[in-house]
């Protein structure tokens, strides 16, 4: 399924996304690589598309819990967020694996 | 069948022990012998029976009915002379033997009344009218003797000296104390902290008489005065010696126990070589030591229950006397070292002998090793747990003798209940620290990192300091990272922007390529590195917008729910009627949720949705008042010499043009100012950032380091100055001094104190590094790089800038 063209994230930041039911933040690192987890902090509901990410972990903007962008596992004690496949294809476009 | 427990000596420690051991519910039957004629009464609170603030029926701990009801069988008013070890049996005076299995001595100590010629008659004891302090029946004689008496002398200047002569005030006209050594309680204090003492003793009436050694006591049939070693003579016609105590063991070394100063005991308290001989109280000598005060014998009560009662690993390894008295209705708390012993050691002192007040700290090696308060021992829980568990010091060594409105660190984290809340920000309990710390975490940041401790208000970070050195035992690990500007960059300030310069990095993605270890980014570093490379290159400054948290990507504050609040430029806080109308007809055309003024003097639209914030934006067109930032925020004023009858300066206009002046700059933390007309503070200056106050002649005080959120604190006065203009000049050069070394996020309620007002003022105002221009320059290059951020709003600075990441379920 395409999310849409990876020019939509800036690098280094995150985007949200709804499939279906699902949101899905999507973050583009500043190595060019994709990431893409709920977008739902489970500790409070803190949107994870407008945290700060660097290669490794995404910290959300609300009380700053920081996930595993990898495995989506809290460095904390919250549970872990799930864990989308993605990537960019030839053509720069977004695309986001079936599960 | 149960053992027989005798216990000798039925005063403060024998009667613990023995509640101690019912309380264990140890198995013995019980004797106790005592030589005075009563149960077992408080010996601390005769001093306020001879002062007449308590009557003997209060004073009583154990009465004879208790021993009854526990079994116990008291002989009282019977005294032991004789231990036989071999056979296992205790004497009294007159022959009477009481086998025993296991023996416990308690027999205390007594005054130590030095020979001084005339102090006895012979075959009648003491002189008439010459009295010791130390029993009850001390106390009734005393207090018989000198209601029909008029003039006390009492020798010793030491706690028990200072009780007497307050209490003997209460019964007759004229006290003199008179001390041997240069200055009062020479044992507990420094000679100035005796001197303050002797002040506020001096007030209440009291003569004091020091470096005078008493030669002899006068008087032939009853006493008539005291002859000092330099000739002088003090009529009197009571004496009371308080002169010092030596412990009761002289029935212990008769009996073949080794005696020294004490009765000599192992760290179970049990008689050196005797397998069933214990000693406890002030008669013991333990690792060279014997104790004056009831605290130790406490523990050492615990310690020998425990032992007696099988519990197999129970030690007593010594106390660390910390003495909190109230001597002669003076407050005194002492502990550790009187005086410094090393050249290193840092001592701290203030002293303000009008005030009667006198405090002193030594620290030697970042540990409290010695303390004294007279006169204000406000402090002293504090230092007594500082004292005890060697905690980590506050920076600011004054907090240590003084509230300076920081957070009290009164509590004691193993007092702390588990569920005992620490963090009332995130909710995080003492256990959960506790267990982070077992869980191998010892450092203060990594705790604070993985608990949440600490990071809302900050208001609690001592108390978890507290909590991780305690729970940690002295294995805390110091963590290099606390002095760095931001956890991900392993430099502080200085040495970063001495790298960023030298290096000329421009963006912080050149930062971390360039100045840590592997490259690696750090999320957690960047908005810190955003601010700090914004401040240093202005214009020159490589925006790269992931650096920013989401409050600057957007310019305004994100809220629980996601969505964002708006709170519009209002100078001074004064607004017109255009604008609060503008305000309103954009708050309801956009259905915006609260409509609410802030404690910042403006008005704050909350609840709006990150999509519709550059509609917002455009429909008010007011500037941003930057309510998100690390950034100058507000400058409130009152209404001043405008209007106010009070009002001596126009504090309206000039809170206005310092607000025009520096809206928006980032700095380290935030900046609240207020500009007030008169010192009546309406505005709250005192407790500003900067805080501007109007006096009397056209004049302006500034302060700086003023808070009154989290932590609340006064201000300290820079300068007073003739002109707004003087205040508008220095408040930016203040505000560029902290952007250039404040610590990220360190607000100035913390800055000024680290930096000191002293040198703050050397600095800005005598410019004694030769720094002012250039702050000036640099403050007035940022001014001139200002740009609202709310003009970002046409198009989007990035793709998506303003693309909600909702529609969110909030889960709780
Ligand atoms: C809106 C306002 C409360 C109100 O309804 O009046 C407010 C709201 C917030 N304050 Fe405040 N503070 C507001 C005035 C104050 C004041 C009073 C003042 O400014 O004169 C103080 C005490 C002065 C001070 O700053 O020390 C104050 C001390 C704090 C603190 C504690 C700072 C400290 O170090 O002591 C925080 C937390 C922080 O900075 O980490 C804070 C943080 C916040 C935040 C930004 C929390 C956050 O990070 O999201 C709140 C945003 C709510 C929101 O959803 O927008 N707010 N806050 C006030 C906005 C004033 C304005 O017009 O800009
Ligand atoms: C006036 C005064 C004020 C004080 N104020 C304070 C204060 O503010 N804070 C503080 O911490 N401490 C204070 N103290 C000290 C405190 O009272 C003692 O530390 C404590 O009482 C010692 O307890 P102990 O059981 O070891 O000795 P004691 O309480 O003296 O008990 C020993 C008992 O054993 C008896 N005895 C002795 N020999 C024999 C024998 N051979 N046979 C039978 N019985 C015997 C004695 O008569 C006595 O009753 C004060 C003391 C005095 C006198
Ligand atoms: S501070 Fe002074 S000038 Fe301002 S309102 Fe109060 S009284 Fe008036
Ligand atoms: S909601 Fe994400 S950290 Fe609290």
């Amino acid at each position: 399924m395409i999310l849409g063209d990876i020019s939509d994230i800036p690098l280094g930041e995150g985007r949200a996304y709804a499939v279906d039911d699902t949101q899905i933040a999507v973050f583009r690192l500043r190595d060019g690589s994709v990431r893409a987890l709920s977008a739902v902090c489970p500790h409070r509901g803190g949107p994870l598309a407008d945290g700060q990410i660097d290669l490794k972990f995404v910290v959300c903007p609300l009380h700053l819990n920081t996930f595993d962008l990898a495995t989506g596992c809290s460095t904390g004690d919250l549970p872990p967020l799930t864990v989308y496949a993605v990537r960019v294809d030839d053509h720069d476009q977004l695309i986001l694996e079936d599960s | 069948m149960p053992q027989r427990l005798v216990v000798v000596g039925n005063g403060m420690a024998g009667a613990r022990t023995v509640e101690e051991i019912l309380a264990r519910r140890g198995d013995f039957t019980i004797t106790m012998f005592g030589d005075e004629p009563y149960g077992n009464y408080n010996r601390i609170m005769l001093s306020n029976l001879l002062a007449g603030v308590e009557d003997e029926s209060g004073i009583f701990l154990n009465d004879l009915g208790w021993y009854a009801d526990n079994g116990i069988t008291l002989h009282h008013g019977q005294r032991i002379a004789r231990i036989d070890r071999f056979s296992k049996h205790v004497y009294t005076s007159d022959g009477t033997a009481t086998p025993y299995d296991k023996l416990i001595i308690a027999t205390g100590s007594r005054a130590h009344v030095p020979p001084i010629p005339g102090i006895h008659r012979s075959g009648r004891g003491y002189h008439q009218g010459v009295f010791a302090f130390r029993t009850l029946d001390d106390t009734r004689n005393m207090i018989r003797y000198a209601r029909d008496h008029e003039r006390a002398v009492v020798i010793g200047g030491g706690l028990l000296g200072l009780e007497a002569a307050r209490g003997l005030q209460n019964h007759l006209s004229h006290v003199t104390l008179v001390h041997s050594a240069g200055h009062l309680m020479n044992a507990q204090l420094s000679a100035q902290a005796g001197d303050i003492l002797r002040g506020s003793v001096e007030k209440l009436g009291i003569e004091v008489v020091t470096g005078a050694r008493t030669t002899e006591i006068l008087g032939k049939h009853a006493v008539t005065g005291v002859k000092l070693a330099d000739g002088r003579t003090i009529p009197c016609d009571v004496v009371v010696v308080a002169a010092g105590i030596r412990a009761n063991s002289e029935v212990a070394e008769i009996s073949g126990l080794v005696v020294e100063r004490g009765i000599v005991v192992d760290d179970q308290m049990r008689a050196q070589d005797e397998p069933d001989i214990y000693a406890v109280g002030e008669c013991v000598q333990h690792r060279g030591e014997t104790y004056g005060l009831v605290a130790p014998l406490w523990d050492q009560a615990r310690v020998l229950a425990d032992h007696i009662t099988g519990k197999a690993d129970a030690a007593y390894h010594g106390s660390r006397v910390a003495t909190k008295l109230k001597v002669a209705g003076v407050d005194v708390a002492a502990m550790g070292l009187v005086a410094p012993e090393r050249d290193d050691d840092e001592v701290v002192t203030f002293a303000e002998p009008r005030k009667g007040v006198y405090k002193s700290v030594i620290i030697r090696d970042g540990r409290l090793v010695g303390a004294t308060l007279v006169g204000d021992i406000g402090k002293v829980a504090f230092l007594m747990q500082a004292f005890d568990r060697g905690l980590a010091l506050p920076e600011e060594r004054a907090e240590l003798m003084f509230d300076l409105g920081g957070p009290s660190a009164e509590v004691s984290p193993a007092e702390m209940a588990d569920d005992e809340q620490v963090c009332n920000c995130n909710g995080v309990t003492k256990g959960t620290v506790v267990s982070c710390v077992q869980g191998g975490c010892k450092t203060v940041n990594g705790v604070m990192d993985k608990t949440k401790a600490g990071k809302g208000c900050g208001t609690c970070k001592g108390l978890v300091a507290q909590i991780v050195e305690w729970a940690a035992g002295g294995e805390v690990e110091v963590d290099p990272a606390a002095s760095w500007y931001v956890p991900g960059v392993p430099m502080p300030k200085p040495e970063l922007m001495r790298a960023i310069r030298e290096h000329r990095l421009t963006s912080v993605s050149s930062v971390f390529a360039k100045l840590t270890p592997g490259g690696d980014e750090d999320a957690k570093s960047k908005m810190g590195l955003a601010s700090l490379l914004k401040m240093m290159w202005g214009d020159e400054y490589d925006d790269e917008r992931d650096a920013r948290f989401i409050n600057d990507r957007v310019h305004a504050n994100i809220q629980r729910d996601g969505t964002f609040s708006v709170v519009p430029q209002m100078k001074g806080g004064v607004t017109t009627p255009a604008q609060l109308r503008r305000i309103a007809e954009v708050a309801e055309r956009h259905q915006v949720p609260m409509v609410k003024l802030t404690g910042g003097q403006r008005i704050d639209l909350l609840g709006v949705p990150k999509d519709k914030l550059p509609q917002i934006w455009a429909d008010l067109d007011m500037p941003s008042g930057w309510a998100y930032g690390k950034s100058f925020r507000t400058v409130k004023t009152c209404v001043g010499s405008e209007f106010c009858r009070f009002g001596v300066g126009d504090s309206t206009s000039l809170g206005i043009a310092i607000e025009e002046r520096y809206q928006g700059i980032e700095g380290p933390g935030k900046l609240k100012l207020a500009v007030t007309g008169c010192p009546r503070n309406c505005a709250e200056a005192y407790v500003k950032d900067v805080g501007v106050v109007a006096i009397d002649g056209g004049k302006w005080e500034i302060y700086v380091g003023g808070a009154a959120g989290a932590h609340v604190r006064k201000g300290d006065l820079l300068v007073t100055v003739d002109t707004a203009e003087e205040v508008i000049r220095l408040t930016g050069r203040f505000i560029q001094y902290y952007r250039e070394n404040g610590n990220w996020l360190e607000r100035t309620y913390a800055f000024v104190p680290r930096v000191g007002i002293d040198h703050l003022r050397s600095l800005l105002l005598d410019d004694s590094e030769g720094i002012a221009d250039s702050l000036d320059a640099a403050i007035s290059a940022s001014v001139a790089a200002y740009k609202d951020p709310w003009q970002e709003r046409s198009s989007p600075v990035t793709p998506g800038q303003f693309r909600t990441s909702l529609p969110l379920t909030v889960l709780s």
